[in-house]
């Protein structure tokens, strides 16, 4: 059998279709990182003192900070002060007061990408924030929200809103001295969402944040916190997507999340930024820390279909503090054209009978690059930990690449953990074989890739399943002729 | 059904098909034997189209047209069916999701109707019992795992799901015991029909004595060498290919 070369080649020309700009008047900041940028987004959103000075501290620091270079991608060196630090749509007088007071063309926008955000024409149960550059316009359902005791709204609101829980809470998992992007996010970070689950709620719908870049050369630096009380329980889930530009734009978001005794939260992230053209021209820099704490008995679990972006840059992990705690990390991550992700988690077994699952789906094609990065830590008190990790690579065509860099780090001898990996290609002859039962060779790929991807779908809630699969089914598009 | 004719087919230059003529009607089954090397596997992948196979001369027609045009999947929906020598392993892919899809795809060409899971599940599992397969068959993903006669056995069901006109049988005998034979030959047996056709490769007599053709070829060097009646088979079985290779030479 020939190598797949042929028909695999034309595997890599997929149509972004996300791709368009929203013609809107907006206002952004002179590019350049400063004390004045800071200062400038701080009283554009009229912030307490204490957010300005932890704001300046993280700038500070990072002034120190070197960009690391230990990640498994390549990229020219980023030049941070041609970077606007702020965009936000214009607003007219006092800015909208509800959504029907929201500029049409925007909500336009969010219509064309599947978000509706009149409430009337919602997606059945989600509640929905939409964050355009790098202002929240608007969040639905928070009235019925707040009848349950649960504050969802972009965390600029939270800050005047519930000053007390964010300066509680901010910092506490990701503090602004973290790593070189959390630390630059800590200081000109702009929206991004914010939860906050009472004791003993369960939240009534899904949460959910859409963010969208749309103005050049401005970076999004969103900051999400998620805070869920003793014996609560949430999911939330984020979506993204920009225009298709020729320059990279960088996103470095942060999110924490707070699961107090008993609580339990559900983090999905669908993430499709524009991810540059065949040739690696433009597409978003997706460097992003995520991170989640778990007290005794609670449990977080990520979910992360990643297809979209230039370079992703993330590894959501939970640390295990309490007892019998539970970390899960489910990530399906593709790569085409010239894409380039690095990827994985930390579980950090702090407490005793603390357990985790990672279940990591990399799939190259084109030129694609994927590697899977992960740590599994257990501390000396971590008395009979366990953890599972499955690391599985699926390469389509012979340009592509996949890497798996696993660490461990066990100081109790009672800990159990397992590592499973594997790396298998679709072959000219698998799709041959599928061909010759009469199917399309595009439904073939996209019946492999979703075989392999399953044990992850199964984790995200039911719609987003299904618009997962279609993601992925659109981004290998044209893959094969 | 089918017609070859002159047909001259190769792999990076290398000619391997050096002239075959071959005429298959509806109701027949066709036996092709021959040593190995001499262009047997060839043959079924140039028929099913298998990418890398140059086909530099002579014409196949199918059902009266041409069949070399279409892309393999477009012969698979006209009713070609191979039966692989080595079937593929496709992981992570349910077995029942897989055949589900080929059919319908099959049955949306043809202008039927597709089954939904309900109906699909009913049909599948009479053809299994009739195969004497067991139902966790569809429950693994294609092939994956499954032993030599397994992936066998998977070959002819999906043969008996697909229905097809014209099926091409690569040396699915090979690497068969003798119970897993008669379970292919068995289903081989039960697609005859006055409307279907069967192209039968292989390399051993023993299959034949499952499956009676009724016409048995003789492939050397690309070329068909010698053609006959199902006695020309025992012949073989006695005397070997050297004296046919002789006397062709």
């Amino acid at each position: 059998m020939r190598a797949d070369t042929d028909t695999i080649d034309e595997f890599v020309a997929s149509d972004y279709k996300y791709g368009f700009v929203t013609d809107i008047e907006s206002e952004s900041l002179k590019p350049g990182l400063g004390e004045e940028a800071v200062r400038f987004i701080s009283a554009k959103k009229n912030e307490p003192e204490w957010l300005l000075e932890w704001r300046m501290k993280a700038l500070r620091h990072w002034e120190k900070l070197e960009c690391p270079t230990w990640p498994h991608v390549k990229y020219p060196p980023i030049d941070f002060q041609a970077i606007s630090y702020y965009s936000a749509p214009k607003k007219k007088g006092d800015g909208p007061k509800s959504l029907d007071e929201v500029d049409p063309k925007l909500l336009e926008t969010y219509e064309k990408l599947g978000v509706p955000l009149h409430e009337r024409a919602r997606l059945a149960g989600v509640a929905v924030d939409a964050v355009f550059d790098s202002e929240s316009i608007g969040t639905t359902f928070k009235e019925d929200l707040a009848k349950a005791g649960v504050v969802f709204c972009s965390i600029s609101e939270a800050v005047q809103e519930h000053p007390e829980l964010v300066r509680k809470y901010l910092g506490t998992v990701v503090p602004y001295t973290d790593n070189f992007y959390a630390t630059l996010n800590s200081a000109v970070f702009s929206d991004g969402s914010f939860v906050y689950i009472p004791k003993g709620t369960r939240c009534p719908m899904e949460l959910s944040t859409y963010f969208r870049i749309n103005a050049a050369n401005t970076g999004q630096f969103e900051r999400t916190l998620i805070v869920a009380e003793e014996g609560s329980h949430v999911s939330y889930l984020e979506g993204c997507t920009a225009p298709m530009r020729d320059e990279n734009q960088l996103h470095a978001a942060v999110v924490e999340l707070v699961a107090l005794d008993n609580a339990d939260i559900k983090y999905s992230t669908v993430q499709n930024w524009y991810p540059g053209d065949e040739e690696g021209r433009g597409g978003i820099y997706n460097f992003v820390t995520k991170r989640g704490i778990c007290r005794t008995n609670a449990k977080i679990s990520w979910t992360q279909v990643e297809t979209g972006s230039a370079i992703t840059w993330k590894y959501p992990s939970v640390i295990l503090q309490g007892d019998n705690s539970v970390g899960e990390f489910y990530s399906v991550a593709l790569t085409n054209k010239a894409q380039q992700a690095d990827t994985g988690t930390k579980m950090v077994h702090l407490g005793k009978h603390t357990r985790s699952t990672i279940v990591s789906k990399g799939i190259s094609a084109g030129r694609g690059q994927n590697s899977y990065r992960g740590l599994v830590q257990v501390g000396k008190k971590a008395a009979n930990a366990r953890n599972y990790s499955q690391c599985d690579s699926l390469l389509i065509g012979d340009r592509c690449g996949a890497h798996t860099f696993p660490y461990i780090e066990v100081k109790n001898t009672t800990a159990n953990i397992e590592h499973e990996a594997t790396t298998s290609k679709i072959g000219e002859d698998q799709i041959f074989y599928c061909n010759q039962r009469g199917l399309e060779t595009q439904d073939a790929v996209n019946m492999i890739v979703n075989g392999f991807c399953k044990e992850v779908f199964r984790e995200l809630p039911m719609e987003f399943a299904v618009e997962a699969q279609k993601l992925l089914d659109v981004s290998l598009e044209g893959s094969v002729g | 059904m089918l017609e070859i004719k002159n047909l001259l087919a190769g792999i990076d230059n290398k000619p391997i098909l050096k002239g075959i003529n071959l005429s298959v009607n509806a109701g027949e089954v066709h036996a092709i034997m021959g040593p190995n090397g001499s262009g047997k596997s060839t043959l079924a992948s140039v028929l099913a189209g298998r990418e890398g196979f140059d086909v530099t001369g002579g014409e196949v027609r199918y059902k009266g047209n041409d069949l070399l045009d279409l892309a393999p999947e477009e012969r698979a929906r006209e009713g070609v069916f191979m039966a692989f020598q080595y079937p593929v392993e496709i992981p992570g892919v349910n077995s029942a999701y897989f055949l589900r899809s080929a059919v319908n795809a099959i049955r949306k060409h043809r202008g039927e109707e597709e089954l939904d899971a309900m109906n699909f599940l009913k049909a599948v599992k009479a053809k299994m019992k009739e195969l004497g397969l067991g139902e966790e068959f569809l429950k693994r993903p294609v092939n994956a795992g499954f032993s030599g006669g397994e992936k066998k056995r998977n070959e002819i069901l999906q043969m008996a799901m697909l229905n097809p006109w014209l099926a091409v049988l690569d040396e699915t005998d090979s690497g068969l015991d003798i119970d897993a034979l008669r379970i292919v030959a068995d289903g081989v047996n039960r697609l005859r029909g006055p409307k279907n056709a069967q192209v039968v490769i292989t390399h051993y007599q023993r299959l034949l004595d499952y499956i009676v053709p009724d016409f048995v070829h003789v492939l050397h060097d690309g070329r068909i060498i010698r053609s006959g009646d199902k006695s020309l088979a025992l012949e073989l079985e006695e005397k070997g290919y050297d004296w046919l290779v002789k006397e062709a030479a």
